[in-house]
């Protein structure tokens, strides 16, 4: 219940503004989840699925929110590139939680696919009425009621029945403030039956500033639809982000769903994927590198509702200096979903006696045609595979270095798209030459 | 209690082995002992009158009413996969003595009411001193009572103590008052609060440095008389390069009501010490449609004090309507060895939430897990586990594996592993499978005239096989008996 007032307070005094700078479908939730996050508080580490992160501690200091909508006036190009190189993506920029339009290219994109704001879109009627969809998940989980209490605004990917966006949509989250701040980003993503895409999502932090981020992120598969999502964080140690995603997939549809944690403060993942039609599937991806004081939670749930369906889950932490890495992946298997498939693994390198590691895979069966496993390590680099490289020429740093890339890019080599994979190699490889920051347009790096 | 009593009964080869049922759970027979009952209710009067009968020192009265004191502020956990009904603990009687009256009454203090040994005898336990051809030394209890004790003046020549608790309080209280709740403080958790403040007896045993105990030594648990709950409390102490293998057995009536069965298990295990915990819980486990049957609730640690102690915990838990139980290991002497072995075996509507908890603190430490679940029927079974690495447990080394095994549609099986590393040249593995029983191998058993039940039972025992080689001889092949007939009827 620690601190929740300061929330509720400036939810009751500034609501006329929050509803006015807003749209109906999110201020017909703020009651019921401003009553759900009240009677909830914030989770304290005695709640199961919050074990590892003090959340009431991140949320304490004050931080400012844009309720009045200011516009931050940004060039997005200059604060940061986030550049594929060899692969042509639909680039979008949200700054703070808002969609930034002003002086960009309009991308291009194919019949039958939408990315834009709920604010700009509210007058499309055949979006809205066929998906209103901002839902149901308050009353399960205080932050995600919290975010649904102050979000001001939503991001919305559309994806019609049938369509193939060839090129990938790159989303990216910018953080820009002069004072700490706070913002509720919403996603709603939405693949209609046969539809396949590809998205990718960057967070960044313009400003060296304490940024506190809650995100909540509802994602529907449809029938036979195959959807790739990937989510990569690289802010500094000042930003707090709190994301909770919440997955759908229909029968025969297939989700990637990948996670890379570079650089941040405190970062807590929640994925919640339902299959809930025959011959599902979903792929949940996982890698965080972290040192410093960076402390990274990914928690998870797949829940097998229905016969015949795939999950693989992997995630793999390598926790360095005083950071600490948590993982917390549960797989529950319904009486009705039959002849399930499920493997989940987790490994873990710690590399200094300050950092911590916490893991709990967790398996809850109710049906009994079902092979499921789960396995999860922690341990050290393999001292043999260094002397063997040691032995031919490559120094002792090198080697280490070559060692924890073989171990990160197990969780890359699932990645579908070569470009993007290879980025990431890329980037990772940088992130453990201690370079990440030093990229040639970022505007935090060539500052100093 | 249990003085120095020899009593023959006719010359039988031993049956633990050969009498285990066919049936679905033989001991449920009820013993008409007389049998003196205090008053049901749970009150601070009532923790006076338990430590008043059973003659106590002041200081373990302190200690019974400090941990009575910590229970009424507690709240009785939740986080189990369980679910418990409610227990009344004004309901129960917390202090139950078979043997009391019969010796007012029949003058003779040597003299075990025949009844009792009858029922002993039944459940394969003949309290007599032909045991030693089988080498086990017995502790038999019965509801709170330490009803005899075999083979002490043999075991004390090599000045192992082994006795009931109440007992060694008086003779050793020195020994118990040093030992006592130093490895479960009564505000560990609720139970074990509980059980600090009612505990009525148990087995204590001592092996004194360098000793290498010459038998096995055996405890065997009964409930008997309604509406009593048992708190037995166990406390092994091994010394420095000893070492002891201990069994421990139980088994109760059939009744429609809930039993409550909260124990502890302490075991301190100094340098170069080894200690062997072998359990067969085999508690009434309710009918059929979940009604009756013993709760078991149970703080089980040991704690290894010196450099490379062993301590080894093997569970089959085939009883019991609710298990909730997590033997543990604090491996806090450098290089010790800590290793769990479980089978837990569910059907009908039983519930398990068992595991163990790993706890390195010094360096060099190893531990191993092996866990197999089984169910069938309804029931649910959960395996739950903590592996801890601290800070200075340099080289610190788990290996854990659980596997489950599911024989219906209508179970389930968890596995609930936590794992928690602060050192960096730690190394842990954690494994788990769930799958159902394999089709193919029970056609393979058919295809080769072996009936359906029977293949069940070979599958399981084959299954388990890691788990029950590590149970002394006697037990496993209890053990494996009581697979067979737990899981009677559940393919097909």
């Amino acid at each position: 219940m620690k601190d929740i007032s300061q929330y509720l307070e400036l939810f009751r005094t500034e609501r006329d503004l929050i509803d006015a700078h807003s749209v109906p479908a999110l201020n017909a939730l703020r009651d019921e989840a401003a009553a759900a996050f009240e009677r909830m508080g914030f989770p304290s580490k005695k709640v199961e699925r919050y074990r590892y992160t003090d959340v009431a501690t991140a949320f304490a200091p004050n931080y400012g929110l844009n309720l009045s909508r200011l516009h931050i006036p940004v060039n997005p190009y200059e604060a940061f590139r986030c550049d594929i190189p060899n692969l042509s993506t639909s680039v979008y920029f949200v700054v703070n939680d808002s969609l930034y339009k002003d002086a960009l290219p309009k991308a291009t994109l194919p019949k039958g696919v939408i990315v834009d704001s709920l604010n700009a879109l509210s007058m499309l009627d055949e979006v809205q009425a066929v998906h209103s969809p901002f839902s149901i998940f308050h009353s399960e989980d205080s932050l995600t009621a919290l975010n649904s209490m102050l979000a001001q605004d939503a991001l919305l990917i559309y994806i019609r029945a049938g369509v193939r966006a060839e090129r990938p949509i790159q989303v990216v989250n910018i953080l820009r403030s002069a004072v700490p701040l706070m913002v509720n980003r919403k996603v709603r993503i939405v693949a209609e039956a046969g539809a396949e895409v590809r998205l990718l999502f960057c967070d960044h932090a313009a400003d060296d500033q304490d940024f506190l981020a809650t995100q909540v992120m509802e994602v529907s598969v449809g029938e036979g639809a195959h959807v790739e999502l990937y989510e990569l964080e690289e802010t500094h140690a000042r930003c707090h982000r709190f994301a909770n995603l919440y997955a759908d997939v229909a029968a025969g549809g297939h989700l990637t769903h990948a996670t890379l944690t570079l650089t941040n403060g405190l970062t807590r993942n929640q994925t919640d994927v339902c299959l809930s039609g025959k011959e599902a599937s979903v792929n949940l991806l996982g890698c965080a590198i972290t040192d410093g004081q960076q402390h990274v939670d990914n928690n998870t749930l797949i829940d097998h509702r229905a016969p015949g369906c795939t999950s693989r889950e992997l995630y793999k932490y390598v926790v360095d200096e005083q950071s600490e890495g948590a993982f917390a992946g549960r797989i529950l298997v319904r009486e009705q979903a039959g002849q399930t498939e499920s493997q989940e693994t987790n490994a873990n390198l710690v590399c200094t006696p300050e950092a911590r590691i916490w893991t709990q895979p967790m398996l809850e069966i109710y049906a009994d045609d079902v092979q499921c496993s789960h396995g999860s390590t922690v341990g050290q680099l393999n001292d043999e595979a260094l002397f063997y490289m040691r032995q031919r020429g490559i120094s002792e740093s090198e080697a280490r270095l070559l060692l924890k890339q073989a171990f990160a890019s197990e969780v890359l080599n699932h990645i579908t798209l070569e470009p993007l994979r290879d980025r990431l190699h890329y980037l990772i490889d940088k992130r453990f030459r201690g370079e990440l920051n030093h990229c040639r347009t970022c505007r935090l790096c060539n500052k100093s | 209690m249990s003085e120095e009593i020899i009593v023959t009964v006719p010359e039988d080869s031993n049956s633990f082995v050969r009498s285990v049922a066919e049936k679905s759970y033989e001991y449920g027979f009820t013993t008409d002992v007389e049998t003196e009952v205090i008053e049901r209710g749970l009150t601070e009067e009532t923790v006076r009158l338990i430590s008043e009968k059973k003659g106590e020192p002041a200081w373990l009265l302190d200690f019974r009413l400090k941990a009575f004191r910590y229970w009424q502020t507690q709240k009785q956990p939740t986080w189990g996969h369980l679910q418990l009904p409610p227990i009344d603990y004004q309901a129960i009687s917390y202090y139950a003595d078979p043997t009391k009256k019969k010796k007012t009454l029949g003058g003779s203090p040597a003299e075990i009411d025949p009844e009792l040994m009858r029922t002993f005898d039944k459940l394969g336990i003949p309290l007599e001193e032909r045991m030693a051809l089988s080498g086990t030394a017995v502790d038999a209890v019965m509801d709170s009572v330490s009803v005899k004790t075999t083979f002490r003046e043999k075991l004390a020549e090599q000045g192992i103590i082994f006795c009931s608790i109440s007992e060694a309080v008086k003779q050793h209280p020195e020994l118990v008052q040093k030992y006592l709740g130093s490895v479960v403080p009564y505000r560990d958790n609720y139970f074990a609060a509980l059980n600090s403040a009612v505990f009525s007896d148990g087995s204590f045993v001592y092996i004194p440095k360098g000793v290498r105990c010459p038998m096995e030594l055996s405890t065997y648990f009964r409930i008997n008389a309604q509406g009593t709950g048992q708190f037995e409390r166990t406390l092994i102490v091994c010394d420095e390069d000893a070492y002891v293998s201990y069994l421990e057995g139980c088994t109760a009536p059939m009744r429609d009501e809930n039993q409550l069965h909260a124990a502890i298990v302490e075991i301190v295990v100094e340098a170069r010490a080894e200690v062997k915990y072998s359990t067969v819980q085999n508690w009434y486990p309710g009918d059929k449609d979940g009604k009756g049957g013993v709760l078991n609730l149970v703080t089980k640690r040991g704690l290894l004090r010196g450099k490379n102690a062993k301590l080894s915990w093997t569970q089959v838990e085939t009883g019991s309507a609710i298990t909730w139980k997590y033997p543990s290991c604090v491996l806090a002497g450098e290089g010790s060895q800590a290793e769990f072995y479980s089978v837990a075996v569910t059907n009908n509507l039983q519930q398990a939430d068992t595991g163990t908890k790993m706890i390195h603190l010094a360096p060099r430490t190893r531990s191993t897990i092996i866990s197999k679940g089984i169910s069938a029927g309804r029931s649910q079974n959960s395996y739950r586990g903590l592996v801890r690495v601290a800070a200075k447990a340099e080289g610190a080394r788990n290996y854990s594996s659980c596997d489950s095994l599911l024989l219906s549609s209508t179970c389930g099986a968890h596995t609930f592993p936590y794992m928690d590393v602060q050192n960096p040249t730690a190394v842990l593995e954690h494994e788990a499978t769930t799958s159902k029983i394999s089709e193919d191998q029970l056609f393979y058993c058919q295809q080769r005239g072996i009936s359906q039940e029977e293949a069940v039972g070979l599958i399981v025992n084959g299954y388990a096989k890691d788990v029950l080689n590590k149970l002394p001889m006697e037990f496993a092949v209890e053990a494996q008996k009581l697979l067979s007939v737990s899981l009677e009827g559940t393919v097909g």
